[in-house]
């Protein structure tokens, strides 16, 4: 219910004074509601729920998971164990 | 998917379970809050790839499965209406109320339809000047602004056609309810990601101090999931209880502020009945009277509904955590989700459906007869493998 799927901004427009736009969420593009991220520019990503855009994805905190494996690489210190169960 | 694919590397999740591992030295009880997570959890088998010793517990945090049976009683009475069109997310149609549900109400003539926005609503609104377009307000916080938008729109357009029906919930005061109830086991949350894209982290804080338990705000994808667990688990073993923020490229410390701003002008909080669970005050959003106008509770009257719950279903106990859905007697058998007796085995992010959907009907992992051996001193056989 709570859903929220990052899309990128492709349009703005404005209807009946709020702030609406395009989003392509890989290829298929849905209307939706823009007024609570105001500052928005073209081509950033959204955070959408049922039609509306709750948050901006920052970039660079979207590495910082990657950061953190990559760290974990160089300490090599892991032992992964071969998976019998596992993501499909 | 940019900003999906990425988080479901399954070397990653290999990685991250493999520090779970080394971290954890004694057994923790973990309850993810969000039912979106839940299913992740299900979906990919997260649990699975977990060290033994730490389990997850599946939260409140699905709204279909909570909304209270007297408001889907109202709903259905409202839809039933030759004079009203009645708008849901999906979710909705398949609950059990007391007589049925909405897919049973729109297959006697009532005109019930699916729309993906509330926004969507209030054009119906608009393009059916004679017809009353009534939209089921559910959810969390997340779909407080929306909803409000919808809400507020309205009334700048003059939409008096328009009115929700509003059953909105709250995700902090139903985690002092778990922490507070008799036999929690739950000793730290991994918070709702997309809740706190609107509302920020502050409000989890006096939670973490007063009960000693860490939150962590966490993401929905398995890479989000497994850094917030391993995050948990760190502050478990170092003895501390804070709110941390591993979803981080989605919020901001204070949230939506403007999305904060319009639920403050259109809803107030309330006591609110949660199904299975029961009332827990100030758990809600209701209309404030400036949009009362658009409050379908008060325009068609439907307080005054005697309910009628499944006595056999135990969705109140998997809410809370203290059960999983394979411990009901009805799960798989005279539960489905063809035959839902209660809400969580209708939504997709409801722990039975999601149990059901993944196969776990059929083949319960040794993991989880460990962990129930471990509860109950002893393993049962019906906690073996069965079906298949």
């Amino acid at each position: 219910m709570c859903l929220g799927i990052p899309g990128k901004v492709v349009k703005t427009y404005r209807e009946h004074d709020v702030l609406m736009g395009k989003v392509d969420f890989s290829g298929v593009l849905k209307q939706v509601c823009l007024e609570h991220v105001p500052d928005v520019q073209l081509g950033q990503y959204v955070l959408v729920h049922v039609g509306f855009a709750l948050s901006k994805i920052d970039e660079d905190e979207a590495e910082k998971v990657f950061e953190f494996l990559r760290g974990m690489d160089q300490l090599d210190e892991l032992e992964v164990p071969s998976p019998d169960v596992g993501p499909p | 998917m940019k900003y999906l694919d990425e988080y479901r590397d399954q070397d990653a999740a290999q990685k991250l379970a493999a520090a779970i591992a080394q971290t954890a030295t004694r057994p923790w009880v973990i309850m993810e809050v969000c039912g979106g997570q839940t299913h992740t959890i299900v979906k990919y088998g997260i649990d699975a790839i977990l060290p033994p010793d730490i389990e997850l517990v599946h939260g409140p945090g699905c709204p279909v499965c909570v909304t209270c049976l007297e408001m889907i009683d109202r709903a259905h009475a409202i839809a039933s209406r030759p004079d009203v069109i009645f708008c849901s997310f999906g979710d909705m149609l398949r609950v059990p109320g007391s007589h049925g549900d909405l897919l049973q109400v729109k297959s006697r003539g009532g005109d019930v339809r699916i729309v993906y926005s509330p926004l969507d609503a209030v054009n119906l609104a608009a393009a059916n000047p004679t017809k009353k377009v009534v939209f089921f307000a559910i959810g969390f916080e997340t779909t407080a602004p929306p909803n409000a938008m919808a809400v507020w729109l309205a009334k700048k357009r003059k939409l008096t056609n328009f009115s929700v029906l509003v059953s909105h919930v709250l995700v902090p005061p139903s985690m002092t309810a778990i922490l507070q109830s008799p036999g929690n086991r739950v000793q730290a949350f991994l918070g709702p990601g997309h809740v706190c894209t609107v509302m920020g982290n502050s409000e989890y804080e006096p939670i973490a101090r007063h009960y000693g338990v860490p939150i962590v705000v966490t993401g929905f994808e398995p890479l989000d999931m497994l850094e917030g667990i391993l995050w948990t688990v760190r502050q478990l073993e170092a003895g501390e209880a804070k709110v941390e923020n591993q979803y981080s490229r989605a919020v901001r410390d204070d949230g939506n502020l403007a999305s904060r701003k319009l639920i403050e002008d259109v809803f107030e909080i309330c006591d609110r009945k949660w199904r299975g669970v029961g009332l827990i005050p100030k758990s809600g959003f209701k209309l404030r009277y400036e949009y009362r106008d658009h409050d379908a509770e008060r325009i068609f009257e439907v307080s005054d509904i005697e309910t009628h719950e499944s006595s056999e279903c135990i969705s109140g106990t998997i809410l809370r955590g203290l059960k999983k859905p394979h411990d009901c007697p009805a799960f798989g058998k005279t539960c489905t989700p063809q035959t839902p007796l209660g809400a969580t085995m209708v939504s997709a992010e409801g722990a039975c459906a999601a149990y059901y959907a993944y196969g776990r009907h059929l083949t319960l992992t040794s993991e989880v007869r460990i962990r129930k051996s471990k509860s109950d001193g002893a393993t049962t056989d019906r906690h073996v493998t069965v079906g298949s």
